[in-house]
C-alpha cells in the first residue's frame, strides 16, 4: 500500500508562497504547471470520470443492485455482454445473485469513494489538530504527541486498522474510524514539520504577543502555511484509504456484502474464481486499480508542482 | 623535449535544449615538467571544464568537439575509454575543490587509497596500504599509519585536502590538475599547502595546472598564467609578465580589484557588469560590453597578438608605458 | 554503546507495555465472547462456568495482570475456538509465516536492488523507465488483487502452480519447512512473489534514488579521476553508501511484511499466523487476537532496535548516544 511512502519529511520544509501573489494567480500558476504532464492530465480526467460515474450511478445504471426486488436468480453468473431477463445487456456480466456487475461496481465505487474521502477528511482534521497543537505548545506536549505519532508511523497501517477492527467490529463508521486511526499520523507529522518551521518565524511570535486567543493564532496564522504539503499527503492518503478499505473488506473484516464496496465485491467474486467466472472479481478489481493509480498519479504531479525545488 | 602537458585547440561544447554552448573555446597551452601553470578566471569562464576535459571526464550532454590533449607526447583523445581510464590517476591526476565532498564518507581513508593504488598496480592490499602511508607522509600528514584507519569526517578540512593530494600523487603522475584545491580552506592552511605543492613540482618534476579564481594565489605560486574569459584564453604569459604588465584589459581589471594591491582609503575598482551567459555571448570580443577600451573594431573576433611570448586576444592591448 | 542499548531497551519496554494495555483493553472491553462461543440455548450454569473458566468475571485490570503474569510464564491463554493453548497455536503457525516472509523478502532484495541500481545507473534508458513504471504499479495496486491475478493466471488458466495451501513440508535442520520439498516450493513461490512486490517496488525506488544521487556526487567523480573502472565505483563506493538507507528501510519494512502477510495468507490460503489472526477476528477469539497483536508489536520494536544498531555500524558518521 502506498501509505508508507508519503514523503512527509520532504514536504515539511516547504516555505509558504510569497504573499504578493493573489490566490487566483497562484491557482493559475498551479494549473499551468500541472498541465505540463500528459500522464497527469489523463489521470485527472480518469479520476473525474470515476467520481461522476460513482456518484451519478443511480441516474444511469440499469439496475439498483441493493434492491432485492430487481434481482432474479435466473440471471446469476451471466457472462459479460449477455442480455438478461431485464431486457438489457449486462456489459460486465452478473454475479451469483444476478446483480448487474457494472451497476454493482459503480455503487461499490461510490461506497469506496465515500469511505476513502471521509476517512481522508477526518484524518486530515485529526492530524492537523495534533500536529498544530504539538508545534504550537512545544515542550512536553510536543514530545509526547510526536512520540506517539512516530510510533504509529513505524507500524504498518494495515496492522493498526486490524487492531481497530478487532476492537470495534464491522460497519461503515467503524471502518472509517479505523482508517482515521491508521492514517492521521501522516498528517500530524507533516503539519508538525511545516508548522515548527513557521513557528520560529517572527510573525508567529508577534501574533502570540497580542491578546488573540491561542486557537485563533494557530488556525489563522499557522494553518495557511502548512496547507500545501498537506494537500499532497491528502491525495495519497485518500488513495491509500480506498485501497486499505478494499483490503479489509477482502479479508472479510471490512464491509459486509449488503453494503458492498469494491473490496467486498472482489472478495465475493474471489469465491468463484476457480469456476472460471472471472468477471465477478476481475472487473471490480480493475476499477479499484484504476482509481488508486489515477489518484496517485494526480498526487505525484501535485507534489512535483508544489515542491519548491522543482520551481522554475 | 616534449612538454608534460600540451593542450592544442581544445573545444568543449554542451548541447542544451536545441542550441549548443561552447564552454571551452579553442584553448591551447602547454606545461613543462616541474612547472606550474595558473589557470585563472571567474566562475563560468570554462576553467574547470578545461580541467575535466583534459581528464576526459566530460559527461553528456557535454562533449569535446575538437583539439588534442598530449600528455608526455601521447594524445589522450586518440585513446579509447579503457585506455583513457588507465591514464587517469596514473599519468594525469586531479584534485578537487571541496575536500568535504571528494572523499567517500563511509569508507576508511586507507581503503580508498588502497583502491586507488591497486587500480593501476598489481599489489597486495598490505603493500598498497604501505604505498598509501608513504604518500600521506610525503604531503606532511602526521602519524599517517593512524590516518589510514580514520574515516574522512574524523579529519579536518586541510587534512582531507592533503589526503586528496596524496591520492593524486600515488602513481607519480606527469600532470596534476588542481581545481580550486585550496579555495575552501583557511588562509593559513592554504599557504602551507601552496608551499608544499611548489616543493612537489620542483622535486618530483610534476607539471601542475592550478585552476583558481584567485589571481593573488596564482601569482604567488605559478610559473605561467593563462587568463580565461567566456571559454577562451584571453591572455597567456609568464607569471611575472601577466602580473606586472598585463596586456588584456580584463586581466588589468582583475588585478586592480585585488584588495592587497590597492591603496587603502580609495574605493576598490571593480569590473563593471557581470560574466556573460555562454548562451548569449556578444558578437566579436566577449569582453566588449564591460571593457573600458572597447571600440567599434571589437565587434569582430579579436586576433591573437604576441609580444615577448606574452599572447593576448584583444584589438586594443595595453602597452608597456 | 552500552548506555545507548539500555536507553533503547527501556524505551522498547515502555512501548510494548503501552501497546499491550491498549490492545488488551480495546479487545476485551467490547462485546461478550461467550455469546459467540456457546449455543444460545445453553443453560445459565454452563454459561457461568465458562465465564469463570476464562476469567471473564474478574475486573478488567485483574484480567490484564493475570494475562501479563501468564505471558511471563510463556502462557498466552487458551484459544476459545480451538481450545488449545495460544502459545502452541501461534507457534504451530509461525514457521509457515516466517518462511513466507523470508522467501518474499529475499525475492524483493534479489530483484529490487539490482533493478534499482540499473535504473539509477542509466536513468534515461528504456529499461530504467520500464522498471520505474513497474515499481509504481508494485506499490499502488493492492496486494490482494495482484495475488488474485496470479492465481487466475498461473493456477486457473495455465494450471502450472497450485492456487493455495502450503504443500508438503519436510524436516530441515530442526524444523519442518516447505522449502525442503519441490512440492513445497511450487506452493510457496506464488504467495512469496505476491508478498514481495510491494517491497520490491519500494527497494527499486530507494536504490535508484540513492544511485542517481551518488552518480552526481563529488566522491564518485574523484574516484573516476583516479582511474577506477565504473564497475568498481558502483560496487565498492556507491553500494556502500546507498546500503545505509536501503538496509534501514528494508529492516523496518521487514515488520510490515509480517503484517502484510495477513493479506497474502488469506488470498493463498496459507496456514500462517496472518490467516490465524483474521480467523480469530471473525470468530472473536480474543486470546489469540491479543497474543498475536502483542507479539507483532514486540517483533516490531525488536526489529527497530536491531535496525538502529546496524545503521550505527554501517554509517561511521553516526555516533551512538544515550537517550533519543
Amino acid at each position: 500500500m502506498p501509505d508508507s511512502l508519503t514523503p512527509a519529511a520532504d514536504l515539511s520544509a516547504l516555505p509558504s508562497a510569497p504573499p504578493a501573489e493573489t490566490r487566483a494567480m497562484r491557482l493559475h500558476n498551479f494549473w499551468s504547471d500541472y498541465r505540463q504532464s500528459w500522464v497527469a492530465i489523463g489521470a485527472l480526467i480518469v479520476f473525474i470520470m470515476l467520481l461522476v460515474g460513482a456518484f451519478g450511478a443511480p441516474y444511469f445504471v440499469p439496475q439498483d443492485p441493493y434492491d432485492l426486488a430487481n434481482l432474479d436468480w435466473l440471471d446469476a453468473f451471466l457472462p459479460p455482454g449477455t442480455v438478461g431477463s431485464g431486457g438489457y445487456a449486462h456489459l460486465l456480466g452478473t454475479d451469483n445473485a444476478g446483480r448487474d456487475m457494472l451497476s454493482a461496481i459503480l455503487y461499490g465505487l461510490r461506497t469506496s469513494f465515500m469511505i476513502g474521502i471521509s476517512a481522508g477528511v477526518f484524518a486530515l482534521a485529526a492530524g492537523i489538530t495534533v500536529g498544530l497543537t504539538a508545534a504550537y505548545f512545544g515542550g512536553r506536549i510536543e514530545a509526547l504527541l510526536m512520540r506517539i505519532v512516530d510510533l504509529q508511523l513505524s507500524m504498518p497501517a494495515i496492522l493498526l486498522a486490524l487492531v481497530m477492527v478487532a476492537m470495534l467490529g464491522q460497519g461503515i463508521p467503524q471502518i472509517i474510524f479505523a482508517l482515521v486511526v491508521a492514517q492521521y499520523a501522516y498528517f500530524a507529522r507533516t503539519t508538525h514539520g511545516a508548522a515548527s518551521v513557521e513557528r520560529r518565524k517572527d510573525y508567529i511570535e508577534a501574533a502570540r504577543s497580542t491578546p488573540l486567543p491561542t486557537w485563533r493564532v494557530m488556525f489563522k496564522h499557522l494553518l495557511p502555511n502548512v496547507l500545501p504539503p498537506l494537500i499532497v499527503v491528502a491525495t495519497v492518503q485518500v488513495a491509500s484509504a480506498i485501497s486499505l478499505e478494499a483490503t479489509l473488506s477482502f479479508l472479510g473484516v471490512g464491509l459486509p456484502l449488503t453494503e458492498p464496496s469494491l473490496g467486498s465485491l472482489i472478495s465475493n467474486g474471489f469465491k468463484y474464481i476457480h469456476a472460471g467466472r472471472y468477471w465477478l472479481s476481475i472487473y471490480p478489481g480493475i476499477f479499484l486499480m484504476i482509481t488508486v493509480v489515477a489518484i496517485n498519479l494526480v498526487g505525484d504531479q501535485v507534489r512535483t508542482v508544489i515542491d519548491p525545488r522543482n520551481s522554475r | 623535449m616534449t612538454a608534460a602537458l600540451d593542450v592544442q585547440n581544445l573545444t568543449t561544447r554542451f548541447a542544451t535544449r536545441g542550441d549548443a554552448v561552447t564552454a571551452v573555446n579553442d584553448v591551447s597551452f602547454s606545461v613543462e615538467k616541474g612547472r606550474i601553470l595558473g589557470l585563472v578566471g571567474e566562475s563560468g569562464s570554462g576553467k574547470s571544464v578545461t580541467g575535466f576535459s583534459i581528464m576526459g571526464l566530460i559527461d553528456a550532454p557535454g562533449n569535446i568537439s575538437a583539439g588534442r590533449v598530449l600528455v608526455d607526447g601521447v594524445d589522450l583523445r586518440s585513446l579509447n575509454d579503457e585506455g583513457m581510464r588507465k591514464m587517469r590517476g596514473n599519468k594525469v591526476a586531479m584534485v578537487f575543490q571541496d575536500p568535504m565532498m571528494t572523499l567517500n564518507p563511509v569508507l576508511r581513508i586507507g581503503d580508498q587509497m588502497a583502491m586507488a593504488v591497486r587500480v593501476h598496480r598489481k599489489l597486495s592490499k598490505t603493500d598498497a596500504l604501505e604505498q598509501a602511508r608513504q604518500a600521506l607522509e610525503a604531503v606532511g600528514i602526521p602519524s599517517p599509519g593512524e590516518r589510514l584507519q580514520a574515516y574522512p569526517h574524523q579529519l579536518s578540512g586541510g587534512m582531507r585536502q592533503r589526503v586528496a593530494i596524496a591520492m593524486a600523487l600515488l602513481h607519480s603522475p606527469s600532470v596534476i590538475i588542481a581545481d580550486e584545491a585550496t579555495t575552501a580552506l583557511d588562509v593559513s592552511i592554504q599557504g602551507q599547502i601552496l608551499a608544499e605543492v611548489r616543493d612537489l613540482a620542483d622535486q618530483m618534476g610534476t607539471a601542475i595546472v592550478w585552476i583558481s579564481h584567485d589571481l593573488a594565489v596564482v601569482s604567488s605560486l605559478a610559473d605561467d598564467i593563462c587568463v580565461m574569459y567566456a571559454g577562451r584564453i584571453v591572455e597567456r604569459g609568464s607569471a611575472q609578465q601577466v602580473i606586472e604588465h598585463p596586456r588584456h584589459p580584463y586581466t588589468q581589471g582583475l588585478l586592480d580589484s585585488i584588495p592587497a594591491r590597492h591603496t587603502p582609503g580609495t574605493p576598490l575598482p571593480q569590473i563593471p557588469g557581470s560574466t556573460p551567459q555562454l548562451s548569449r555571448l556578444p558578437q566579436g570580443c566577449p569582453f566588449r560590453p564591460r571593457c573600458p577600451r572597447a571600440s567599434d573594431a571589437c565587434t569582430v573576433t579579436p586576433p591573437e597578438d604576441t609580444k615577448d611570448n606574452q599572447t593576448v586576444l584583444c584589438h586594443h592591448p595595453l602597452e608597456r608605458s | 554503546m552500552f548506555g545507548y542499548l539500555v536507553a533503547r531497551l527501556s524505551q522498547a519496554v515502555v512501548v510494548v507495555f503501552a501497546m499491550s494495555v491498549i490492545v488488551f483493553v480495546g479487545v476485551y472491553a467490547i462485546g461478550n465472547p461467550i455469546d459467540v462461543m456457546i449455543d444460545p440455548g445453553a443453560t445459565q450454569e454452563i454459561r457461568e462456568n465458562l465465564i469463570r473458566q476464562y476469567g471473564l468475571d474478574q475486573p478488567l485490570w485483574r484480567q490484564y495482570f493475570t494475562f501479563v503474569g501468564n505471558v511471563f510464564q510463556g502462557d498466552l491463554g487458551r484459544s476459545m475456538v480451538y481450545n488449545i493453548s495460544v502459545t502452541s497455536l501461534v507457534f504451530s503457525r509461525l514457521p509457515a509465516t516466517l518462511e513466507l516472509v523470508l522467501v518474499s523478502v529475499t525475492i524483493a532484495a534479489c530483484i529490487g536492488i539490482p533493478a534499482g541500481l540499473y535504473a539509477g545507473y542509466r536513468p534515461n534508458s528504456i529499461g530504467a523507465k520500464l522498471i520505474m513504471a513497474l515499481s509504481v504499479l508494485g506499490f499502488s495496486v493492492p496486494t490482494f488483487w495482484i495475488g488474485m491475478l496470479l492465481i487466475m493466471a498461473f493456477a486457473v488458466e495455465l494450471g502450472w502452480l497450485p492456487s493455495g495451501g502450503r504443500g508438503e513440508v519436510a524436516e530441515f535442520l530442526w524444523f519442518k519447512t516447505s522449502l525442503a520439498t519441490s512440492n513445497g516450493w511450487s506452493h510457496i513461490i506464488m504467495p512469496a512473489v505476491n508478498l514481495s512486490l510491494f517491497k520490491m517496488g519500494l527497494l527499486i525506488r530507494l536504490t535508484r534514488a540513492g544511485m542517481v544521487e551518488a552518480m552526481g556526487a563529488e566522491y564518485v567523480r574523484f574516484a573516476r579521476a583516479q582511474g577506477l573502472p565504473d564497475r568498481q565505483i558502483v560496487f565498492s563506493h556507491i553500494l556502500r553508501n546507498i546500503s545505509i538507507p536501503v538496509v534501514t528501510v528494508f529492516g523496518l519494512e521487514l515488520g510490515s511484511t509480517l503484517a502484510f502477510a495477513v493479506v497474502t495468507e488469506t488470498v493463498f490460503n496459507w496456514p500462517g499466523v496472518g490467516k490465524l489472526i483474521i480467523d480469530s477476528i471473525l470468530q472473536l477469539d480474543r486470546p489469540v487476537m491479543v497474543s498475536y497483536l502483542v507479539m507483532v508489536v514486540i517483533l516490531f520494536v525488536l526489529i527497530n532496535l536491531i535496525v538502529d544498531l546496524i545503521y550505527a555500524r554501517l554509517d561511521p558518521r553516526v555516533r551512538l548516544k544515550g537517550g533519543s
